[in-house]
């Protein structure tokens, strides 16, 4: 049995390339990762799918060293803004973990990596943005 | 600047807050007791002249921890509120008080902050639940498994180290120097506060050097966890001026109260923004109180993590806008500076017992403006700031004036 792959989250879309997409409300345009009730800009409940861009620059970071057990540390945290305006919590990857590597406002792109794999052999693939 | 007593008015009459500090041998009813009488007894009251009591403790938010205090100080049958609001449960335990005072239920109020943590450790990272089989998506996101560590950090001293690289992203000279420097002056100005939980001088070097936990947030640059519990009696302005002359003069007025939360801004959903709310909660605070930044002669803000504390000048305006690295370097913030910040040695030093610490920087505010604060007394005191934020988020900012003569 050819082994599957599956996005960490449902956000997450591997195919045809990986990619995100945002439920964007139709009144007011606020994107969300999550399952809505209704828009927390403006309160109405019409959502439609939309492709987040790619490409982004680096807002925030943090290099984390200390994590819950079982976590793999160092890593960098990071919240980038996307080219269409979209702003997305995830590390930094392919990049080496010091204040040295990792700059304010660089450019980064989205990319794929496997997390682990199950008892059925399903592997789990999460994003991150690595620079350019 | 002094304040009058008008019968609208609010008025802290009593504070008390033990030290924060580790007690494995007393339970959180006895550190909330030992406040509450604290408080009443410096205001003179007994737990009889209570109206109402508004209670806050985070981690137990579900125990009833208010009436188990009137089991112990006084079952008088008054209303009571178990109030939880993140790290401003204090806050909100207060301002419960102040409005059943406003609201004309009560000429005199209880509101009690506690906390018991014991060396509970990092806060925020839920330790991963153990790996599924078979990987399915629940939850809003629709995860197969645990992210924190893989989308980003969930934990408080790298939430907060975000917050601090997000102000650097947008403005000059703030970097891990100016970060440290925010621990330094903590550090320094616990040494002069005996209910402080740690009250240890660090060099900058000791500060930079120590562990790392979420950069640029090192070890020495993080609350720690601990217990203790602060007090306020407030009452009313009218019941206050028929008080012997005395209690009058010790007592301090709420100029301001305010209590928001976080309203939408395009990354709210992804990071936690402390700072629109605090914004917003300061500018209705100073406009509520009729005092601007400058008016300020000490601010307790909430120092959860040194990158929190520099983030904080420039929401509560006391600096320069994008100007909070200026601001630390130039001293400003010290206790010999244009406007102290945290002389009581803050949350890094003085400790963060979660359900007690929006009680007890008001109780540090009143304690100067009472020139009661002994050796960390700062000189002269009239005005002063307490501030508090818990992430989700909640933020409550109270403003404290002297009594007139």
């Amino acid at each position: 049995m050819a082994s599957a792959r599956v996005p960490l989250v449902d956000y997450l879309r591997l195919e045809p390339e990986p990619h995100l997409v945002a439920h964007e409300c139709r009144h007011c345009g606020a994107r969300f990762f999550d399952r809505r009730n209704a828009c927390a800009r403006c309160g109405r409940s019409d959502f439609a799918p939309a492709g987040v861009d790619g490409a982004g620059e680096l807002q925030a970071f943090s290099i984390v060293h200390r994590a819950a057990p079982g976590i793999p540390v160092p890593f960098v945290s990071a919240i980038v803004k996307t080219d269409d305006g979209t702003w997305v919590r995830s590390n930094v990857v392919n990049c080496d973990p010091t204040p040295e590597a990792v700059k304010l406002g660089m450019r980064v792109r989205l990319t794929t990596y496997p997390v682990g794999t199950d008892d059925d052999g399903t592997e789990a693939v999460a994003f991150g943005y690595e620079p350019t | 600047m002094a304040a009058q007593i008008s019968p609208d008015s609010v008025w802290v009459l009593g504070a008390h807050m033990t030290r924060f500090a580790r007690y494995p041998d007393r339970d959180l009813i006895d550190l909330a007791s030992e406040s509450a009488l604290g408080a009443l007894a410096d205001g003179e009251v007994t737990v009889d002249d209570i109206d109402v009591l508004a209670c806050g403790a985070l981690f137990q938010a579900s125990g009833a921890v208010g009436q188990r205090l009137q089991k112990q100080i006084g079952q008088t049958g008054v209303p009571v509120y178990n109030v939880a609001n993140a790290c401003a449960t204090g806050a909100t335990a207060i301002r419960t008080v102040m409005m059943a005072i406003r609201a004309g239920e009560a000429e005199i109020g209880l509101a009690v902050g506690a906390e018991q943590m014991g060396k509970m450790g990092l806060l925020g990272g839920a330790a991963t639940k153990k790996e599924k089989k078979v990987f399915e998506p629940s939850g809003r996101y629709g995860a197969v498994t645990g992210v924190d560590g893989y989308l980003g950090t969930e934990t408080m001293p790298g939430v907060f180290a975000q917050a601090g690289t997000a102000y650097a992203h947008d403005h000059d000279g703030v970097g891990f120097e100016q970060f440290a420097r925010v621990a330094y002056k903590n550090h320094l100005h616990s040494t002069l506060n005996p209910l402080a939980q740690y009250q240890k001088e660090f060099s900058m070097d000791e500060i930079m050097e120590s562990p790392m936990m979420s950069y640029p947030n090192t070890l020495l640059m993080c609350c720690p966890t601990g217990d203790g519990a602060a007090a306020l009696v407030l009452v009313s302005g009218e019941r206050l001026a028929s008080m012997p002359s005395h209690v009058r003069k010790r007592a301090v007025k709420v100029s301001a109260s305010v209590l928001t939360s976080d309203p939408f801004t395009e990354d709210c959903q992804v990071q936690p923004d402390v700072n629109t709310l605090t914004r917003n909660a300061a500018n209705q605070a100073y406009e509520t109180a009729g005092v601007g930044p400058e008016d300020l002669n000490l601010v307790e803000l909430h120092d959860c993590f040194a990158t929190a504390e520099l983030i904080h000048y420039d929401n509560l305006s006391l600096c320069e806008p994008g100007g909070a690295g200026e601001f630390i370097d130039s001293g400003g913030p010290f206790r010999d500076g244009t406007t102290p910040v945290n002389v009581s040695g803050g949350l890094i030093s003085k400790g963060h017992p979660i359900g007690a610490t929006g009680v007890a920087n008001v109780y540090e505010v009143t304690a100067h403006l009472r020139g009661e604060a002994g050796d960390r007394q700062v000189t002269g005191a009239t005005v002063g700031l307490a501030h508090v934020i818990g992430l989700a988020s909640a933020c409550g900012v109270h403003i404290l004036e002297k009594a007139a003569a």
